[in-house]
Formats: C-alpha cells, structure tokens, sequence
C-alpha cells in the first residue's frame, strides 16, 4: 500500500470514529500516528497539539496536515486532510437528509449513552498516556499546575495560557 | 434539542426575521473567516460560527442553528467541520456544503503547512525546544480541563460512570483500539437503554459539554 493510501486510510479512520470534536480526537489520533504508525514520536505528537492549540483551526485538521506533510510532503497533508473530512461529508450530509427521522431514533439516542462515557475514557487514557513525557520535572509539574489554577480559577484563555507556558519554557529550560 | 450554550437560548426568541440565501462563495469566505479566527477548535469555535451565520449574515434562524449542531454532535469527526457541512448543505445544496468545507480547512491546512516546513529544521533549536518543554505540562491541563467538563456533563448517572471505567480499563489495562471501546460503549448503551428509552422518548439527549 503506497504512504498516501495509508495516510489517507489512517485518517479516515480518526475521521470515522471519533465523536465529540476537539480532544476527544486526540486518543485516537495518538493511536493511529503513535503506536500504529509511528509517524511521530510521542514528544512530537504532543508538540504537534501544542501547535495545534496556538493555531486557528481543528485539530484533527491541523494534526492531518502536520503529519501528512511530514511523511509525504505536500500531497500527503492533502490527502490526510481529505481522510479527515471524508468521513464527516458523508455521515453528515446524510444525516441532515434524514434529520428528523434520526433524531428520535431511540437507538440512536441509546448508543450515545455508551458512546459518551466511553470518549471520557478514552480522553482519561490520552492524558494518561501523556503525562510521562510531559511531567518529567518538579517545574513541569509547576507549569501544570499553574495553567490548571490560571484557566480555572482567574478564567484565562487558553491560548494566552500556552503563550505563558512557551514563554516560561524559555526561560527555564533554554 | 440539545442543551447549547445560554447566548444561544437567549437569541432563540429575538431572531424570527426571514432569512436570506448565501452564494456558495459567500458561504466559503464565512467560513474561512470562522477556520482563520477560532483557536482550539470544537466548541471554542461555536460563538464566533453562530456570529457569523446567525448574527452577522442572517442565513440560519437560531432554531435552525440548533439543529445545526446537534447533527454536529452526532456525526464523528471535527465539530467545526461538521457545521460547516451540515450548514452549507442546508443554504446550498452539496456544492454549498463543499464550498464552506472547504473554507473552514484552508486556513488551518495553509498556517500547519508554513509551521511543518520549518517545525523539523528549528525542532532542535533551544529556544524552541524550551518554548515546546514548556507548552507540554500545560497540555496536560487543558486536555484534563477538557475532559472534566465532558465528564461532568456526560458522566452523571450510576451506568455512565461503570461504562467509563469499564471503557478505561479497557483502553489503558489491556490495551483495545480506541475504535473497539467506541463500539463497545455504542453497543453497551444501546444493550441497557433501549428499553428505558422507549419511555423517555421525550426526553432531550445530553449534549458534549463546553469543549
């Protein structure tokens, strides 16, 4: 199978099975780039949202574009992007021709009661996954900490906070 | 409906004006305004897309909106990806919805392939190198920020939270693809909730949470 297949297979897949938008992408994003395809090192794949969360745009369209580049040049962030987008076009224009039947499909309703709490899982699990590579020093964990207590508590923006992080990495580490 | 956010449930009642029809080019430059301004995606996105399309250009009524989003939510995929099909579709028909899809990726697809064409020659220089050390921890946080809001909105029943344990140990204890735990949880939902839902038929599903 030729690279731009799999790249477009592989984000086919992330496009199909990931329901919530926004982080709850990332696990399965992670799975795919990561452990299956080892396109990025578990360092770059969290670089990759870093950049993705100081950029416009989705994820899981940034995190395409990014990775198909990288393994395939310019085409390759072409066709991830279009594995991506594939998936919702069709799902969702289906969905809106038959819109008012779908939503009151008790099944429909039903599967969304496991789904969810599932993606919860399975966002606990990225973080999870994560934190070795993330965590490594005592001023790590303060970096942690004060974004967590800056985003809750005096409601800073979250880009602002990352610009903060990037900024006190400079410092510190460099 | 789904529950959204208060601004929108504010709105629903003032916005009742005719609504005009959008070109599909009109349709790609709202939406690749939306694709360039909105950091962080999914539902950070929301306000400024109903600005947009509900405020600004008068194309969708608030109710409109809202159903909107709801197929968003249902549909996999990025959520901003999602309104832009669903609502281009809606204003223009399957050239519509292409036209906004496409607005929304371009900026995100043209600014990651400036950032990928210098990220691997600079990745080793320390001042990008301190700047990404610093930004990881703080990843952390927002995804465990994120996932707590999800959590709180999603996990509220006795069921939910032993399907979310069960789904962790799962994906952490033995490892399964994401993709099977999603499966898993589809069928397990619909195994213990098909009955219930029966009698609750009128009951609005939960929505995502925030982000």
């Amino acid at each position: 199978m030729s690279i731009h297949t799999c790249l477009f297979l592989a984000f086919f897949k992330i496009g199909l099975f990931s329901f919530g938008g926004g982080y709850a992408m990332l696990p399965l994003i992670e799975k795919e780039i990561v452990t299956n395809h080892h396109w990025l090192t578990l360092s770059q794949f969290i670089d990759v949202v870093a950049i993705s969360q100081v950029t416009p745009g989705p994820i899981a369209i940034n995190a395409a574009t990014f990775v198909g580049y990288k393994t395939a040049g310019i085409l390759g962030s072409i066709v991830a992007t279009l594995g991506v987008v594939t998936p919702s076009l069709l799902i969702v224009l289906t969905l809106a021709l038959l819109f008012t039947k779908y939503n009151s499909l008790p099944s429909v309703k039903a599967a969304f009661k496991g789904i969810r709490p599932a993606v919860v899982a399975l966002i606990a699990a990225a973080i999870w996954n994560i934190i070795p590579s993330s965590l490594e020093l005592v001023s790590s964990w303060a970096i942690a900490l004060a974004s967590y207590f800056v985003i809750r508590r005096l409601s800073w923006n979250p880009v602002i906070t990352l610009f903060a992080a990037a900024a006190l990495g400079v410092i510190i580490y460099s | 409906m789904n529950k959204v956010n208060p601004d929108v449930e504010y709105h629903f009642k003032a916005n009742l004006a005719p609504v005009s029809k959008p070109t599909p080019s009109g349709l790609f430059l709202s939406f690749l305004t939306i694709g360039a301004f909105t950091f962080g995606g999914g539902y950070a996105m929301l306000p400024l897309i109903q600005k947009t399309i509900v405020e600004k250009s008068p194309w969708l009524r608030q109710e409109e909106f809202v159903d909107v989003i709801t197929i968003a939510q249902s549909s996999p995929g990025p959520i901003a990806v999602n309104i832009a099909i669903v609502t281009g579709y809606k204003l223009g028909g399957v050239r519509g919805a292409l036209a906004s899809v496409f607005g929304a990726v371009l900026p995100s697809f043209v600014i990651l392939l400036i950032v990928a064409t210098f990220f691997f020659g600079v990745q080793d220089n320390r001042f990008v190198r301190g700047a990404l050390t610093g930004m990881r921890p703080a990843i952390v946080s927002l995804m465990t920020i994120a996932g707590c809001n999800i959590g709180r909105k999603t996990v509220r029943t006795k069921q939910a939270l032993v399907l979310s344990l069960l789904a962790l140990f799962l994906v952490i204890g033995i490892k399964l693809h994401p993709i099977i735990v999603i499966l898993a949880g589809a069928c397990a939902g619909i195994l213990f909730n098909s009955r219930l839902d029966s009698h609750s038929r009128n009951r609005s599903p939960e929505s995502w949470g925030d982000n």
